[in-house]
């Protein structure tokens, strides 16, 4: 039996999909098995192919494969579009009574099983749950205990009511026994369940929980895939903590709403991805400059313009390192993992009060729409520290009025790091501006002061960099001469990957970097090894470019854009073939 | 608050660079007696002003303020509002910045409807970029980039204001100084977004809309029998185009605001210095 399982069930939009993938991956992580999902689905509401797919094993899993063992098929095109990932043994589980599978062909070697979904649904209640029916039978080929099922099926669907339910149950069931009544085939699988806890959760909803841990308050976006679950996930629980989201009519309110609840002394944020970070550029330069705390979250997808916008890339890095016109420091953060979603939000948090800097968080769709199993302790809310950096109120702030009485909101100082005094606070009235100022924040156009003021700001990143711990996450093999770099959602296919060319007699230390800038220096561990490859999901290689210019060191790239993430064993024949060429030209 | 500010306490000792007799310095002074009048103070007074010469207000005003990025005062506004609706919230712009670049923001802070004031000083012209037409000059006005005028129809804000469900609806005249002054408190006053378009002429660049146009062409509702909370009255009001107004146009009484509706009370600014006691909850809603 494989150590790992992967199902999916794939149809039109409008068939259900997402939930019933949802469902089946819920009784997974109920069942004690960790579990990995990603989605395939076309820019549409309905019509369009879209799969919802499974990795389960009793071990953590934390990337895709190119290997389906059971498809639930509601259409050809959904085994046609799958066909390199199905194998000789592969169970297919159609209805053979649906229009669309009429003629299904059954790739040889394949195993198809043609339930009648919608007739037992009917019978069961109901040929909405044809879905269901087909769980059940999934159950059955996968030999997975069906009670599992019942508390996902009770999640989904409690709120209509125990009848509902039941006949959820109930159609669960009669596919179960189908499968197990008309075919008997001895199924290569056996789910184990465990007694273990886990939370199944995405990246978008790991950046929404740790921006309420970190006491976010106020939220502004507008909606774009694939970063609109994060102000669903926001809308209904922010307010049970006195805060608010509010729906603006474009980006550019977005990001103004944010700035003017940041200044305000809330924590804000804004959410979006590529085309919605083009719009708020020339507002981000305003946050920069007048040294105002903002999370910005950059989900990103497919560009330049509205490009893929359901499939995965990574190529806004340049737009986060230098969009926007002028210069400024701005910091980004990039978490490399559905958990790292919530913590890297966190610190992002801290940093920009910390540092009075706007800080994106680069995020991607792989991360995004993807659920991940965590046991609950992985987002240990006692680890959550809030630091709000230099705020002053009426009794400090007498130590930062200029000798008129005045309050400086950018007096220069040795870190870069000037004084915030929330609006409210006695005497510390005080403007903000797009303007270059002076310490008073008032425009200025005085040569020096422009001078002292560019340096101030810079001098932040300085500060950041003696006092933030900014190093990589390191997997592998520490002494190996081979070194591979890669930054956001890449980390799990590469950590996995390990373990195939660990298999093959070939070890390599990997770095997964999270912060874009200010950001680690690698001159170290580039001049250690004799190869360095740096992975990532653009063509022009944003981040290779920049590790080449930051360690005067020529590296390799593997770049992914066709829409798709990597997936481990992908990746590890691709870094195989990468050394390889470099031993023949060698 | 104390109940002893002047409206010199909201002044400050940045001289203004506008030319002299510009509108705006009758347009700021009516818009501090306002603030002064209603009762708040500057350190719980935040001004967000627009680009323009007329986005330089916040500069010669004394409070809590930001001078933000062009066309976009009213969603910064309406930010600051939500996260400490304790304070008195003016937006200040020019007639480009309001109904040209945000026009949009304009709508949407009209249907928001978030317990501000929005301030429109409108010259019917671009100022600071020397002397462009706007969207609020006339047809047939000759500028740089309009030789022989725009040849379109000038917006008609308070119709768009009305027409986005607007619950306060204003115009003043920039030096009528106590007209001005009173028509900004009852905005500010308002339960809700409180919008005056104030006449405020440049004399640089604007020899048609003038000091002496419009002191002859104003009509002062108060004047009249008009009655604010009359929507049908409004309407005609809004729609008539060959006169001038002054005062409330419309106001809906029962205008509830946005903080209200939605109950955004708390000033945002407090919070704990770790994760709220029940995050876990947060964690365990994903079993
Ligand atoms: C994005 C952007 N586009 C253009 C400008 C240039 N600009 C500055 S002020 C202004 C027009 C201001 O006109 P108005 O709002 O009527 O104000 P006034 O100067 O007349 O008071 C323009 C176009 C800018 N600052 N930003
Ligand atoms: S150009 Fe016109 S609007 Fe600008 S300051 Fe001069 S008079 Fe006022």
């Amino acid at each position: 039996m494989p150590a790992d399982f992967n199902w999916a069930i794939g149809g039109e939009a409008g068939d259900g999909i997402d939930s019933t993938g949802k469902i089946f991956a819920q009784a997974l992580s109920r069942a004690g098995r960790h579990v990995f999902t990603s989605k395939d689905f076309a820019s549409r509401i309905r019509g369009g192919y879209t799969a919802y797919k499974v990795r389960t094993a009793i071990d953590p899993v934390q990337s895709v494969v190119d290997r389906l063992d059971v498809l639930i098929a509601l259409t050809q095109r959904t085994i046609d579009e799958n066909l390199d990932e199905l194998h000789e043994g592969s169970v297919i589980i159609y209805d053979g009574d649906r229009s669309t599978m009429a003629d299904v062909e059954i790739p040889e070697g394949m195993i198809g099983l043609d339930v009648p979904l919608k007739a037992l649904a009917e019978e069961a209640g109901g040929a909405i749950m044809r879905n269901v029916v087909a769980l059940g039978a999934a159950c059955a080929v996968a030999d997975f205990p069906i009670e599992n099922l019942d508390s996902a099926l009770k999640k989904r669907f409690g709120g209509k009511g125990e009848a509902i339910v039941e006949n959820n149950k109930k159609a669960a069931r009669a596919g179960l026994e189908y499968v197990h009544e008309e075919f008997d085939y001895e199924f290569d699988y056996d789910l184990e369940t465990t007694d273990n806890d886990y939370v199944l959760i995405n990246g978008d909803q790991a950046i929404g929980m740790g921006a309420i841990a970190a006491g976010c308050r106020f939220y502004a976006g507008y909606p774009i895939t694939p970063a609109t679950d994060v102000m669903e996930y926001l809308t209904g629980r922010i307010e049970r903590y006195g805060g608010h989201v509010v729906q603006a009519e474009d980006e550019l309110a977005a990001i103004n709403l944010a700035l003017g609840a940041a200044r305000a002394g809330a924590r804000s944020m804004t959410a979006t991805s590529g085309p919605g970070i083009d719009l708020m550029a020339e507002t981000f330069g305003l946050v920069a400059t007048s040294e105002t705390p903002l999370v910005i979250v950059d989900v990103m997808r497919s560009g330049p313009s509205t490009g893929m916008p359901t499939k995965q890339e990574q190529g806004d890095l340049n737009m986060m390192l230098y969009g926007g016109h002028g210069e400024i420091p701005r910091f980004v953060v990039a978490p490399t993992s559905i958990s790292e979603c919530f913590w890297k939000t966190v610190e992002a948090f801290n940093m920009a009060e910390k540092y009075q800097v706007p800080v994106y968080v680069a995020a991607d769709l792989a991360m995004a729409v993807t659920e991940q199993t965590f046991a609950p302790e992985v987002f240990d809310m006692d680890k959550v520290e809030i630091d709000r950096g230099k705020v002053v109120d009426e009794d400090s702030i007498d130590e930062w009025l200029d000798e008129k009485g005045r309050f400086q909101p950018h007096a220069l100082t040795d870190d870069g790091i000037s004084p915030r005094a929330f609006p409210g606070t006695e005497q510390g009235a005080h403007m903000s501006t797009g303007l270059e100022h002076d310490e008073l924040g008032r425009r200025t156009e005085d040569r020096e002061m422009r001078v002292e003021q560019v340096d101030k700001r810079e001098r932040k990143v300085e500060t950041a960099k003696s006092s933030e711990d900014l190093s990589p996450r390191e997997f592998g093999d520490a002494d190996s001469d081979t070194l591979i770099l890669s930054w956001g959602s890449n980390e799990g296919a590469l950590v996995e990957a390990l373990d195939f060319l660990e298999e093959d007699g070939i070890d390599v230390r990997f770095l997964s970097v999270p912060y874009m800038f200010p950001r680690p220096d690698l001159t170290e561990d580039i001049e250690a090894a004799d190869e360095v490859i740096v992975v990532e999901c653009n063509a022009t290689g944003q981040f290779a470019n920049v590790v080449e210019h930051d360690t005067l060191t020529r590296v390799k790239r593997i770049n992914k854009y066709d829409g798709v993430r990597f997936k481990a064993d992908e990746l590890a024949e691709q870094i195989k073939a990468t050394l390889d060429a470099e031993e023949v030209s060698a | 608050m104390s109940s002893d500010v002047r409206f010199t306490d909201f002044k400050s000792d940045k001289q203004p660079t506008w030319c002299p007799g510009c509108g705006d310095f009758g347009t700021m002074n009516g818009i501090m007696k306002a603030l002064a009048n209603s009762g708040t103070d500057p350190d719980n007074t935040f001004v967000v002003a627009g680009i323009g010469c007329s986005g330089k207000i916040g500069t010669y005003m004394h409070s809590y303020a930001i001078h933000g990025v062009h066309g976009r005062s009213l969603p910064v506004a309406a930010g600051v509002k939500l996260a400490n609706p304790n304070l008195t919230v003016v937006a200040a712009g020019g007639d480009g910045d309001g109904y040209s670049i945000g026009a949009g923001h304009f709508i949407h802070a009209v249907r928001r409807n978030v317990d501000m004031a929005y301030t429109v000083m409108d010259n019917r012209i671009y100022g600071l970029t020397k002397g462009q037409a706007s969207p609020t000059s006339r047809e047939d006005f000759e500028t740089s980039t309009t030789p022989d005028g725009p040849q379109q129809p000038p917006v008609n804000p308070h119709a768009l204001a009305l027409a986005a469900g607007g619950t306060f609806i204003a115009q003043s005249f920039a030096t009528d100084h106590k007209r001005h002054a009173e028509i900004v408190q009852a905005a500010i006053e308002h339960d809700g977004f409180g919008f005056v378009n104030v006449f405020s002429p440049c004399v640089t660049f604007n020899d048609v809309d003038t000091y002496d146009y419009f002191r002859d062409n104003l009509v002062d509702l108060a004047d009249t029998d008009h009655d604010p909370t009359d929507y049908d009255a409004a309407k005609e009001k809004i729609l008539d185009s060959s006169k001038e107004y002054e005062g409330i146009i419309y106001q809906d009484e029962s205008s509830v605001s946005y903080e209200e509706k939605f109950g955004v009370t708390e000033n945002m600014s407090d919070i704990p210095s770790g994760a709220p006691d029940d995050a876990m909850d947060l964690v365990r809603e994903f079993y």
